[in-house]
């Protein structure tokens, strides 16, 4: 547990890479998914999200972009916060944050993707 | 007694370059991006919640703070990725060098504003509006 800076050594660093390197292709794919998107248009992109391939695009982007960013944050964290107790306070913060971008992230995916007709 | 040199304080003996920055502006584009996973999950929240939401949301979008944002969000994703693969090179033991390091810097830099305003462009051609 107690294995250095970031309280996680090795494992931090490999995820931090792993997820990096996953993110290259999820996020250039989501990013340039978007220019041919009509965002304005409800219907259009629920459609686009409907879509089994896309719907697991951007439900793996969430889970894996909110894993690289808890653990890229988390480094700044430590960093710059000194104080121990506002340390725990914004790591917790943080960490809470994260999570909730990942589980709501793909509940709404799948809802989208399993509504279908909203 | 000779005076003796004293060792120098790190802010002495460093010199500031603009790798730091560089390399300083990596931690910044990650918070940005880090917000823009918030808003994005909030995005899908309320298109799940259905269209009703979904205008209001892209509603709060269609504000001059926001395409502003939008677009600091944009350059922040190009210049993450490329300095993210520069940072995985290094990883594996490529261009640590401090002239390949300058070099690879620039190149970072140009390659996230070059994608940045090949992405506007593009997007104002497709719907007139950063997306």
């Amino acid at each position: 547990m107690n294995s250095g800076a970031s309280s996680s050594g090795v494992p931090h660093w490999w995820w931090q890479r792993v997820t990096a390197v996953l993110l290259v292709p999820l996020g250039l794919w989501f990013v340039f998914s978007l220019l041919r998107l009509d965002v304005l248009d409800y219907r259009y992109v629920s459609d686009w999200l409907t879509h089994p391939l896309n719907a697991l695009g951007v439900a793996l982007l969430m889970l894996v972009l909110s894993l690289h960013s808890q653990l890229g944050v988390q480094v700044v964290i430590e960093d710059y916060v000194h104080d121990p107790a506002r340390k725990r306070f914004s790591l917790v913060l943080v960490g809470f944050a994260h999570a909730l971008i990942g589980v709501i992230g793909v509940v709404a995916i799948i809802r989208i993707a399993a509504g279908g007709a909203a | 007694m000779p005076r003796r040199e004293r060792p120098l304080s790190p802010f002495l003996i460093y010199r500031f370059d603009y790798t730091m920055v560089l390399s300083f502006s990596h931690r910044v584009t990650g918070l940005l991006l880090a917000i823009g996973a918030l808003v994005l999950a909030w995005c899908l929240v309320a298109l799940a919640c259905g269209p009703a939401h979904y205008a209001r949301f892209m509603g709060i979008l269609d504000s001059w703070m926001f395409k502003l944002l939008l677009l600091g969000w944009l350059f922040s994703f190009f210049f993450h990725l490329a300095n993210g693969i520069r940072h995985l090179a290094w990883d594996l033991g490529h261009g640590f060098e401090k002239s390949n390091a300058r070099m690879s810097g620039w190149i970072v830099l140009i390659t996230a504003l070059v994608l940045t305003a090949g992405y506007v462009w593009m997007a104002l051609g497709r719907h007139g509006g950063v997306p």
